[in-house]
């Protein structure tokens, strides 16, 4: 299977510092958050990566960069074998844009209220001159609501006359107008209720299955991510601390993060188990932790774990990013 | 035992300029002290305003138009803003989803806690923060004689809802209405708060009616569920049962619709279509146009709860099943 996304080392530090006078007038030092630091993975073509972890994991962050919202501070990102950064400012980039699109989390924010349904899944086939004449426009926008399950008629409409599940479907409908061939969805059901985030689901796996679709999946919620990916990737404060295919990080979760994670999440099947209690909260991104970020909140922390970070290491087909797995003591 | 809150037939009204709207018809559940009760549904199926009509905190033009909610026997939907907020607070607390716009960002914790403390309790300000520091600490904060002096704004989101929490539980409420406590934090501050509710209901006696949408905090949390939809219960019944053996087509629905942690499907069971609107409820049975199981009774008649199995489902699939005997 051949590898549609690469991410080599990617860094993305934003500079959070007070205003200038603030500082000169307090003394306070520049300030930066690591948002992402030193991120690498591939994901081959039909597949579905999902990348998992608590608010302020960077797991957004690494979505933006992927498509190009944000440049990357470090590291790269090669899209079918070629790197995305020069391509993105050079004149090719339009012809990489039509091949990677982006849902977003909240679809009551990223459709034009003003504009009708029909403009909004045009616009990318217009941006891009795809299709310019007016009547094959409007056949085309059929073509794809009735892919994500609405009516060639809704088109007229304006965004407000849907609900959550169906502005979301709208979304996907426009993502899909330039026929891409990587889809970048950030939390796309997370703001729907969970009949509607089944219909969502389902769609977005009809979609792969028939036009051989790329995914790159963020989600907070791990029954979903389950449900949907191929690989998962477990983010900790910027990092990955651990990258399976998702049969094994669901059976067999190797790093004590990936495994307090799957101990907190309440299972409808599982009435009155008693989990394990779960201690401590994510610590300030501003000032991580020294070594592995995750030291403080580990049962199987020792000195090493809080002087030196650990390294991505594969090892039967997972990589995880922990002294303690490596040393075998867990 | 003797439930501590009963609510008979409630129904609430929102009076526009198109008409009354009916957001909440014929609601009756009870909860007993030491129980937990969870109110599941999807956005706007009304439990949330369940919780609000509860309290006492209705935004207008909301209005009770029917029914009695009953604390300790005592009814309580009658009586005017001034004794309400006395047994707000003293009787029953309430946990709202954002601990952010809970607390005063202007004040310190400590000052909102003896604050509270000392209006529902005979105690003076050495004693206030004696109990404000022991409820920091029954809730889970470390060092709560440092953090007591500290604004909001140096909280992280559980510790925030922690401090919610501790708030609500000032002077030892016996009711406590959690609306979404869990809904804006992180799994792992979730399974936290979470436990913390659940020791409050065994160890405290207190009963607690906690609504959310995530039935996974339902089935780890409650000993009774409500499915709420479109203003309705459409089945009541121990955790269990609602979550294994459904009764009601739209509980069933819901549960396939959840991706499961340890089972592998293609696809999910869908519901196709929306709750309606409150405007446009259908005649008969509300779930009627999306049901799989739909037959002639429930376009025309509204079904009530009626026993189904162990529990209790408002579908007309299970009329007549209440006189087998089980």
């Amino acid at each position: 299977m051949s590898t549609l996304v690469e991410v080599q080392d990617l860094c993305k530090t934003f500079d959070v510092s007070a205003p200038w006078l603030e500082r000169t007038l307090e003394r306070k030092p520049r300030q930066f958050v690591h948002a992402v630091d030193g991120v690498s993975f591939a994901i081959a073509r039909g597949r579905t990566l999902a990348l998992v972890g608590e608010s302020g994991c960077g797991k957004s962050t690494v979505a933006r960069l992927l498509v190009g919202l944000y440049g990357p501070t470090r590291g790269s990102v090669r899209f079918d074998g070629q790197e995305t950064g020069p391509l993105l400012k050079s004149a090719e980039a339009p012809k990489l844009r039509r091949r990677m699109q982006m849902i977003f989390q909240d679809p009551y924010a990223s459709l034009n209220p003003r504009w009708r349904v029909r403009d909004i899944v045009a616009e990318p086939l217009r941006e891009h001159g795809i299709l310019r004449d007016r009547g094959a426009l409007q056949v085309r926008v059929g073509e794809l609501l009735r892919q994500v399950g609405l009516a060639p008629a809704d088109a007229s409409k304006f965004p407000h006359q849907f609900s959550g599940g169906q502005r979301q479907r709208i979304s996907i409908a426009r993502a899909l107008a330039t026929q891409p061939e990587f889809l970048v969805c950030d939390e796309p059901t997370s703001a729907l209720d969970v009949s509607v985030q089944a219909q969502v689901l389902n769609i977005m796996k009809d979609l792969q299955r028939e036009q051989g679709l790329t995914y790159l999946f963020i989600s907070h919620n791990l029954a979903v991510v389950r449900h949907v990916s191929d690989d998962v990737g477990v983010m900790y404060l910027g990092r990955l601390v651990e990258l399976a295919p998702k049969k094994t990080l669901f059976a067999m979760p190797r790093h004590p993060y990936t495994r307090m994670l799957l101990d907190a999440i309440p299972d409808i099947h599982m009435t009155g188990r008693a989990r394990t209690p779960v201690q401590g909260e994510v610590p300030n991104p501003l000032n991580p932790p020294s070594g592995c970020a995750f030291h403080p909140r580990c049962p199987h922390a020792n000195a090493r774990c809080g002087a030196e970070r650990p390294q991505l290491i594969p090892r039967e087909g997972v990589q995880v990013a922990c002294h303690a797995v490596e040393e075998g003591r867990i | 035992m003797k439930p501590l809150l009963e609510v008979k037939k409630l129904r609430v009204e929102f009076p526009t300029r198109h008409g009354t709207l009916l957001a909440l018809d014929d609601i009756s559940f009870t909860i007993a002290p030491g129980e937990i009760l969870g109110v599941v549904g999807e956005s706007g199926a009304g439990k949330s305003l369940t919780g609000a009509a509860i309290i006492g905190l209705l935004e207008p033009p909301g209005r009770i138009a029917a029914g009695q909610v009953l604390l300790d026997g005592r009814r309580i939907d009658e009586l005017d803003a001034d004794a309400m907020r006395k047994i707000r607070g003293k009787q029953i607390g309430a946990v709202f989803q954002d601990p952010l716009t809970s607390l005063n960002p202007l004040y310190t914790v400590g000052r909102q806690l003896v604050e509270t403390i000392q209006t529902h309790l005979p105690l003076n300000a050495a004693q206030a923060r004696e109990r404000a520091i022991e409820l920091l600490r029954q809730t889970g904060i470390p060092a709560p004689e440092a953090r007591i002096d500290q604004y909001p704004h140096q909280f992280s989101g559980g510790m925030r809802q922690r401090v919610v929490i501790a708030l609500a539980l000032a002077a030892e409420p016996r009711l406590i209405v959690a609306d979404e406590p869990t809904t804006a934090l992180d799994v792992s501050i979730q399974a936290q708060i979470i436990a913390l509710l659940r020791h409050l209901a065994r160890e405290k006696g207190a009963a607690v009616m906690l609504v959310t949408h995530d039935m996974g905090v339902i089935a780890e949390t409650c000993d009774r569920v409500a499915v709420m939809y479109a203003g309705r219960i459409a089945e009541l019944g121990p955790v269990h049962e609602v979550i294994h053996a459904p009764a009601h087509p739209y509980s069933r629905g819901l549960m396939g619709s959840i991706p499961a942690m340890d089972e592998d499907r293609e696809r999910l069971l869908q519901i196709d279509g929306a709750m309606p609107r409150l405007n446009a409820i259908p005649r008969g049975c509300a779930f009627n146009p999306r049901c799989p199981q739909v037959f002639e009774r429930c376009r025309v008649e509204r079904p009530e709860l009626m026993p189904a199995g162990r529990t209790q489902a408002a579908c007309w699939l299970h009329a007549g099943a209440g006189e087998v005997p089980r």
